[in-house]
C-alpha cells in the first residue's frame, strides 16, 4: 500500500475508488453501455463476456437513437470490486463503444424489467391468481377459461416473487425482457 | 474530394494514400478483382507468401521493425482461417496489422457458399476490430478507419472481409482526411497530478527498479531517448519483459537484463525486492509475475499504460497512469527537472550494492564444452560475431528463444521480433522475411529450433523468390526442447513425443530451395561457419547441432515467487509443486 493515499481503481476518476479494491465479495451490478448500433454490436459485447469468463445476468439492447444509430444495452452482471473494475475497463476498449456507465455505483437508479406469465388452471387456484395478480399489479393480457397471460413490470425481485407466487398455482411459461435502467433524477 | 472508382481499385487507392509501400498476401477466387488492380499499378510492392500464416508473421516483422503498420490480403475461407493465428498473435503483442480479406458475393454469405466463412465471427476474438463491407460507398472510409484503430491507443491488428461483389461495384471514393474516426481517440496525455506523484515517489525511493515492455517500443523511438534520459539521470536500475527488449540499450549502465520466468536472477531479485517498482508499458504478464500474491510484495507499484483494462487487471496498483509511454516519460522528466533532479542517493548506492552482490551469482553460467556447441556458446558467438553490425533478430518460440534473449544484447529499440504473448512457434522465419523486406541492407537472423522452423519453412520459397538474405540460425537439439525441459522437470522424466525423429538434412533443404545451407557440429569450427553465413549474399539455413539436452536456467517454476528461481546447478528434480504443474 502506498504511503501517499493514492486513489485506487482502473482510473482515477472510477467509482471504485471509494471500494475496497482487494474485497472478495461478489456484488451485483446494471451498466448500461452506449453503443454504435453496427453489425456485431452486440457479439462483440457478449463474446467479451463469454471469452473473459464473466456472467451475465440479464441483457437488453434496442435502437435508442434511429438518426444516430446508436444502442443502449443495459447489462446486469456478478463479480468482485474488481471484476467489475475489469469489465468496465475491458467494454470500454471495444471500438464501437462511446459510454460505459455503472449504474449501481453512480447514484441512484430506477430499475425496471417486463415479464409475461402463462397460468393455467381452473377453479380456487385460478382465482387465487387472478387476486395475487392483482396484488403486484399484473395486467390480464390474454384469457382463456383455463389460462390467464399476465403482464408484469418491476424489479427483479419483484418479477422473481411473482413467478414463485405462480409456480404452484399452475405456471407454464415465462417470457422476461431483462433490465432497462436509466439514473434517476438529472 | 471523391471519385467514382471500382472497390477493388478503392482497396489499392486507399492503401497509397495511406502510405503502404508493401502489401504480404495470397491470391484466390474472392479476392481476384484486387490482384486484378494490384496488376495494373507499380507503387505498391507486393510479397507472394507461400501460407496466408507466413504473410501475417510477415507483416508483423514488418511492423515491429519499423513501427509502421503491415498490411495483408487474403482470399475468403482457407485464406481467412490460415491468418488467424497471426491475428491472434498480434493482438497479443499489440502489433498494428490491417489485414484485408476477400469474402464471397453478399447475396451468396449465409448460404455455405465455397470457401464462404463466418471471416468477422472467427475473427471478431483476435482482432482490436473488424468490419464486413456490404456497400462499397462504404468502403473508402472503412480502410481509412482501420488504418486509424490500428495504429492508434493500444496497437492492433484490424480485419476488413470485403464481398467480391463490393469490389467489382463502382461507388464513390474519398481520401483518408474525410474519414470519420471521431469518436475513437484513446486518452494519450497523463494527469498531471499523477505524474507529479511519480516524481515525489522517484525522489524519495530507496530500491528503485524500472519495469519495462513492448509499449515503449510501440509509443515510438522518443519513448525509448525519453526513457534513457530518465534512467541514467536517476541512475536506477532497469529491467524489461521479453517484448521490451532494446528500448534500453543493454550495454547501459542501468541494465539488469531480462526478467520473468527465464530473466536474470539480479532482475528478477530487484523486482522482488524494491520498494518502488514503475511499470512502464508491460501488463504484469504471468510470466513476469509469477506466484501473484508473493509478486515484489514491499513495493509501491506505478503502472504507466495507454489501455484502461491493463490497469489492475493482474496485479493492483497504488499509482495508475493513463498514457502514451513517451508522453508520460517526458511529463515526468520535464516536471522532475523542474524541482531540480532530486533522488535518494545514498540510498541507491546501497541498493546498487546489493545489485552487484545478485550479479556475482552469475546466473547465465553453463558448464562449457568442447565436443559439443553449446546452445548458449553458439548465441554467444554469434553475438560477438554481429556486434556492431545494423543487425534484426527474430526468433521462434522455445528455449532457443529464451536463450536468445538472455545472451544477445540489444542497443536499440525495434531491432528484436518475438512472439511474447501468443509463443507462437512459426513465427520467426516469416517475420525474418517481413524485417528484411522492410531494411534491405541490414543484417537479419532469425534464432530458430528445428522444430519451430519447420512449422512454416515453405517461407523458404519466399525468402529465395523475392531476394531477402535472411539468416535462419537454427539451435537443432533434434528435440521440442522447452517441453523436454518441462517433462524432466514436472514429470518424471517421461519424455513423451517431445522429440523430432526423421529431421530433414537442412543443408540438402537448403539446395533444395535454391539457397545455401551450412551445417556446423563443432565448437571449433563454429566461428568460421558464422563467418560463412554473414558473408554469404542471400538466404542461408545454418543448422547448428548443438547440446541435446541442456536446459535454460534461471527458471522461475510455474507457481513460484521471483526469490524461489531455479538455477542451472541447483537440482531440479521434484523442483515443482504439484500445483504448480497445473499451470503453464
Ligand atoms: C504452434 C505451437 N505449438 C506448440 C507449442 C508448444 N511449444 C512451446 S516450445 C515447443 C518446442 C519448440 O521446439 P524447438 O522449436 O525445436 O525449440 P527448442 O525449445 O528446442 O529450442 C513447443 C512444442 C507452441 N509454442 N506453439
Ligand atoms: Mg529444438
Amino acid at each position: 500500500m502506498s504511503a501517499l493515499n493514492i486513489k485506487k481503481g482502473s482510473t482515477s476518476h472510477s467509482a471504485y475508488d471509494l471500494r475496497d479494491p482487494h474485497a472478495e465479495v461478489v456484488e451485483s451490478h446494471t451498466l448500461a453501455v452506449l453503443v454504435d448500433n453496427e453489425a456485431g454490436v452486440l457479439a462483440r459485447v457478449i463474446g467479451l463476456f463469454s471469452g473473459r469468463g464473466y456472467n451475465i445476468d440479464s441483457l437488453t439492447v434496442a435502437e435508442i437513437d434511429h438518426k444516430g444509430h446508436r444502442s443502449r444495452i443495459t447489462v446486469v452482471t456478478r463479480g468482485t470490486p474488481a471484476v467489475i473494475e475489469q469489465i468496465k475497463a475491458q467494454l470500454g476498449r471495444l471500438v464501437p463503444v462511446h459510454e460505459v456507465h455503472d449504474l449501481t455505483v453512480e447514484g441512484a437508479a430506477v430499475e425496471r424489467e417486463l415479464a409475461l406469465f402463462k397460468v393455467r388452471g381452473t377453479g380456487d387456484k385460478r382465482i387465487e391468481a387472478l387476486r395475487l395478480a392483482e396484488i403486484f399489479r399484473a395486467n390480464v393480457v390474454d384469457s382463456t377459461l383455463e389460462s390467464f397471460v399476465f403482464e408484469i413490470t418491476g424489479t427483479i425481485e419483484k418479477i422473481d416473487a411473482f413467478a414463485e407466487l405462480m409456480r404452484p398455482l399452475g405456471l407454464v411459461d415465462v417470457a422476461r425482457t431483462g433490465v432497462a435502467a436509466l439514473p434517476r433524477g438529472f | 474530394m471523391q471519385r467514382q472508382m471500382t472497390g477493388a481499385r478503392m482497396v489499392v487507392q486507399a492503401l497509397k494514400d495511406q502510405g503502404v509501400e508493401v502489401v504480404f498476401g495470397y491470391p484466390g477466387g474472392a479476392v481476384l478483382p484486387i490482384y486484378d488492380e494490384i496488376f495494373q499499378q507499380n507503387d505498391i510492392r507486393h510479397i507472394l507468401v507461400r501460407h496466408e500464416q507466413g504473410a501475417v508473421h510477415m507483416a508483423e516483422g514488418y511492423a515491429r521493425s519499423t513501427g509502421k503498420p503491415g498490411v495483408v490480403l487474403v482470399t475468403s475461407g482457407p485464406g481467412a482461417t490460415n491468418a488467424v493465428t497471426g491475428l491472434t498473435d498480434a493482438l497479443m503483442d499489440s502489433i498494428p496489422l490491417v489485414v484485408l480479406s476477400g469474402q464471397v458475393p453478399t447475396f451468396m454469405i449465409g448460404t455455405d457458399g465455397f470457401q464462404e466463412a463466418d471471416t468477422v465471427g472467427i475473427t471478431r476474438p483476435c482482432t482490436k476490430h473488424n468490419w464486413l463491407v456490404k456497400d462499397t460507398d462504404r468502403l473508402a472510409e472503412t480502410l481509412h478507419q482501420a488504418f486509424h484503430i490500428a495504429t492508434s491507443g493500444r496497437p492492433g491488428p484490424v480485419l476488413i472481409d470485403i464481398p467480391k461483389d463490393v469490389q467489382f461495384a463502382t461507388g464513390s471514393y474519398s481520401g483518408p482526411a474525410e474519414a470519420r474516426v471521431s469518436h475513437y481517440r484513446p486518452r494519450t496525455e497523463p494527469e498531471a497530478e499523477a505524474v507529479a506523484r511519480l516524481v515525489e515517489l522517484i525522489e524519495t525511493a530507496e530500491r528503485p527498479v524500472f519495469y519495462t515492455g513492448g509499449g515503449v517500443i510501440n509509443s515510438g523511438p522518443a519513448a525509448s531517448r525519453a526513457l534513457r534520459e530518465l534512467v541514467d539521470a536517476t541512475g536506477f536500475p532497469i529491467t524489461s519483459t521479453l517484448m521490451g527488449l532494446g528500448a534500453y540499450p543493454a550495454s547501459g549502465k542501468g541494465w539488469l537484463g531480462m526478467l520473468g520466468m527465464h530473466g536474470l536472477y539480479e532482475a528478477n531479485l530487484a523486482m522482488h525486492g524494491c520498494d518502488l517498482m514503475i511499470n512502464l508499458g508491460a501488463r504484469f504478464d504471468d510470466r513476469i509475475t509469477g506466484r501473484i500474491a508473493d509478486f515484489s510484495p514491499r513495493s509501491t507499484k506505478v503502472h504507466v499504460d495507454i489501455d484502461p483494462s491493463s490497469i489492475n487487471k493482474v496485479i493492483h496498483v497504488d499509482l495508475p497512469i493513463i498514457g502514451d509511454v513517451g508522453t508520460v516519460l517526458a511529463a515526468a522528466l520535464e516536471a522532475w527537472t523542474a524541482r531540480g533532479r532530486r533522488v535518494n542517493g545514498a540510498a541507491l548506492q546501497k541498493w546498487w550494492g546489493q545489485i552487484e552482490q545478485w550479479k556475482l551469482k552469475n546466473c547465465l553460467a553453463y558448464a562449457p564444452s568442447k565436443a559439443t556447441i553449446k546452445p548458449q556458446y553458439a548465441l554467444q558467438r554469434l553475438e560477438a560475431l554481429t556486434k556492431g553490425r545494423d543487425r534484426y533478430i527474430t526468433t521462434e518460440v522455445g528455449q532457443h528463444q529464451m536463450w536468445a534473449a538472455q545472451f544477445l544484447g540489444f542497443e536499440a529499440p525495434n531491432r528484436w521480433m518475438t512472439s511474447g504473448g501468443l509463443g507462437t512457434m512459426g513465427y520467426g522465419l516469416p517475420a525474418s522475411i517481413g524485417v528484411q523486406i522492410a531494411h534491405p541492407e541490414a543484417l537479419v537472423i532469425n534464432v530458430a529450433g528445428e522444430a519451430s522452423w519447420l512449422m512454416n519453412m515453405q517461407e523458404m520459397g519466399t525468402a529465395v523468390q523475392f531476394r531477402t538474405p535472411v539468416k535462419q540460425f537454427i539451435l537443432n537439439n533434434e528435440r521440442l526442447g522447452m517441453v523436454r525441459q518441462w517433462q524432466q522437470l514436472l514429470h518424471g522424466e517421461r519424455y513423451s513425443h517431445s522429440w523430432s525423429e526423421s529431421l530433414p538434412d537442412f543443408v540438402k533443404l537448403a539446395e533444395a530451395f535454391g539457397c545455401k545451407g551450412i551445417r556446423c557440429d563443432n565448437p571449433a569450427d563454429l566461428d568460421e561457419a558464422i563467418l560463412a553465413m554473414l558473408d554469404h549474399d542471400g538466404p542461408v539455413i545454418f543448422d547448428c547441432l548443438v547440446e541435446k539436452h541442456e536446459n535454460c536456467f534461471p527458471m522461475i517454476p510455474s507457481g513460484k515467487p521471483h526469490n524461489e528461481m531455479l538455477l542451472g546447478d541447483a537440482a531440479v528434480a521434484g523442483a515443482i509443486e504439484a500445483g504448480g504443474a497445473v499451470l503453464v
